[in-house]
């Protein structure tokens, strides 16, 4: 903990209202991910310099200057239809501040294939009381809202939850984004054998455990910056190939070794 | 439509767990929706975007590309694919399952994207074998993994019979609400809390229907495409764009053959 007296609050990347029935509660939205990806830049491999985009015109080969780019649906491979900027505006969402409940639902009603992007909702204006009324009735209820709201010029749907004493909005996709398992059908085979379905059972539940997110890190990251740094001052790399994998002789064998060296561990 | 009968998978190799082996291919679970914007020349060629380096004032193919890391201004440290599948070599092969958790422990702002994996190899038993194991116990294997670039954190689910990844977030990618400064919690209101319950029940439902999470905003410059494109105003034909390949596949019936059909 930090021993600093005052607090930095991050800044909040939206505004809004959340709206339904006679409620109203105006919020600040923050993002609650921070980008920790090793990001790499496009070189030209002659020169090593940073390679740039550009729009290019593949009859003539040449780059096309922005105001003469068009935009254009692809309404089959090949056939386009022009669309103007009166109509592409039009298209847009009207601007507002209203963050819509349509309705509130169980918590396993929204499947994780759902979730996109998670936001935390902070209480805005002087006055926090009424934030934490609306925190502890949706504590009470047990549910999670389904909001819309239109942010910089983009419809969003979200689910509206608690998430450590605070609120928090998930943006949703679109239904037309997702392909759903329910969807799809099973691979098909014979039926398994209750034997194997015993070990498995017990060799899964002999793995079970809480889920610690810290347990997991990012040690790639850690070794392509360290990579990096040994390239940089010269080191010659060594390069592991990855070895090919020994073939399972049976399902059955390989879930008895299994769930003897399990055992084994447990008892050690 | 192309024709595109089959997809590839965006990262093939085995799920491990014991000593059991699962091969698997893994496919995207979402796709692009709506209107393809493309950009076009002015007499309606589609454009293509081209890499150029700024020092040669020339146009750079492909092949003539490299990954670099910016060490300091201006100065790159180029480095290689081999190099970076050298540096976890069985993590870029396998998803080792070593813990497995409750898959309702695992809080909804660390999901990040999920794919499918549908079983590779000549048997798909191990793979039915581990679908129904987790599905009835509803448990999900938590692992990392490396794809392309970069480390995933994975938690591998199953429903209906089939197996699904869906990438996690870090736990140092996820803030808590004190790295963003939010006041701690204060007393509530019993009596106004009693009247925000009352308006939640009201507008409460069992379920969450695929309708209300459509792209009205999408759909509306869909039909205004639809309606220029009938009444055949301002429609051009040329190439078909690189991103029609992908763009225009249908993922469902594809994964479906992927999936159900494997082995």
């Amino acid at each position: 903990m930090s021993t600093t007296t005052t607090q930095v609050r991050a800044r909040a990347i939206w505004k809004g209202v959340i709206q339904f029935e006679n409620v109203e509660l105006p919020v600040k939205l923050y993002s609650a991910v921070q980008d920790r990806t090793v990001h790499f830049r496009l070189l030209h491999k002659k020169d090593r310099q940073p390679v740039k985009q550009m729009m290019v015109n593949p009859d003539t080969g040449e780059e096309v200057p922005k105001e003469r780019i068009r935009k254009g649906a692809e309404v089959e491979p090949g056939v386009f239809v022009l669309l103007n900027d009166e109509e592409l505006n039009e298209a847009e969402p009207e601007s507002s501040r209203t963050i819509t409940i349509e309705r509130f639902v169980p918590p396993e009603a929204i499947s994780h294939q759902w979730f996109d992007r998670p936001y935390y909702l902070g209480p805005d204006g002087d006055d926090d009381q009424d934030y934490w009324n609306f925190v502890e009735a949706l504590e009470k209820q047990g549910r999670e809202g389904v909001a819309r709201w239109v942010m910089r010029n983009k419809n969003y749907a979200g689910a509206l939850r608690l998430e450590q004493g605070h609120l928090m909005l998930i943006a949703l996709r679109f239904s037309e984004e997702v392909v759903l398992a329910e969807d799809l059908e099973a691979p098909q085979g014979r039926e398994l054998e209750k034997s194997e379905l015993t070990m498995a059972r017990q060799l899964i539940g002999a793995m079970v455990d809480k889920f610690e997110p810290e347990e997991f890190r990012d040690e790639f990251r850690d070794k392509v910056l360290k990579m990096v740094q040994d390239k940089a001052k010269g080191k010659k790399l060594k390069l592991v190939k990855p070895k090919k994998k020994a073939s399972q002789e049976s399902l059955a064998g390989a879930l008895e070794a299994s769930l003897a060296a399990v055992r084994k561990r447990s008892h050690a | 439509m192309p024709e595109e009968t089959s997809l590839r998978p965006i990262w093939s190799g085995t799920i491990t767990f014991g000593l059991v082996n699962v091969p698997v291919n893994l496919f995207p679970a979402v796709q692009s929706h709506g209107v393809h914007l493309r950009t076009l020349d002015e007499d309606g060629t589609p454009l293509r975007r081209r890499y150029y380096c700024p020092a040669d004032e020339a146009q750079v193919e492909g092949e003539e590309i490299v990954r670099g890391y910016e060490i300091e201004k201006d100065q790159f440290i180029v480095i290689e694919d081999e190099e970076l599948e050298a540096l976890e070599p069985e993590k870029s092969r396998d998803i080792d399952l070593r813990r497995f958790v409750d898959a309702d422990q695992i809080r909804p702002y660390f999901f990040e994207r999920p794919y499918f994996l549908a079983p590779a190899g000549k048997s798909n038993k191990a793979y039915r074998l581990l679908a129904r194991v987790m599905q009835d116990e509803q448990k999900a294997g938590v692992a990392t993994f490396v794809m392309r670039d970069k480390e995933y954190l994975v938690a591998i689910l199953s429903e209906n019979g089939i197996l699904r990844a869906e990438t996690l977030r870090f736990a140092d990618e996820v803030r808590k609400p004190e790295d963003i400064g939010l006041p701690e919690r204060q007393s509530a209101n019993a009596k106004q809390v009693a009247g925000i319950e009352k308006a939640i029940k009201k507008v409460s439902q069992k379920s969450l229907s695929r309708e209300e999470l459509r792209d009205e905003a999408a759909e509306k410059l869909m039909k205004l495409v639809e309606a220029k494109f009938k009444k055949k105003k301002d429609v051009i034909r040329a190439e078909p764009t690189a991103e029609a390949d992908e763009e225009f596949v249908d993922l469902m019936a594809l994964l479906k053959k992927s999936i159900s059909q494997a082995a």
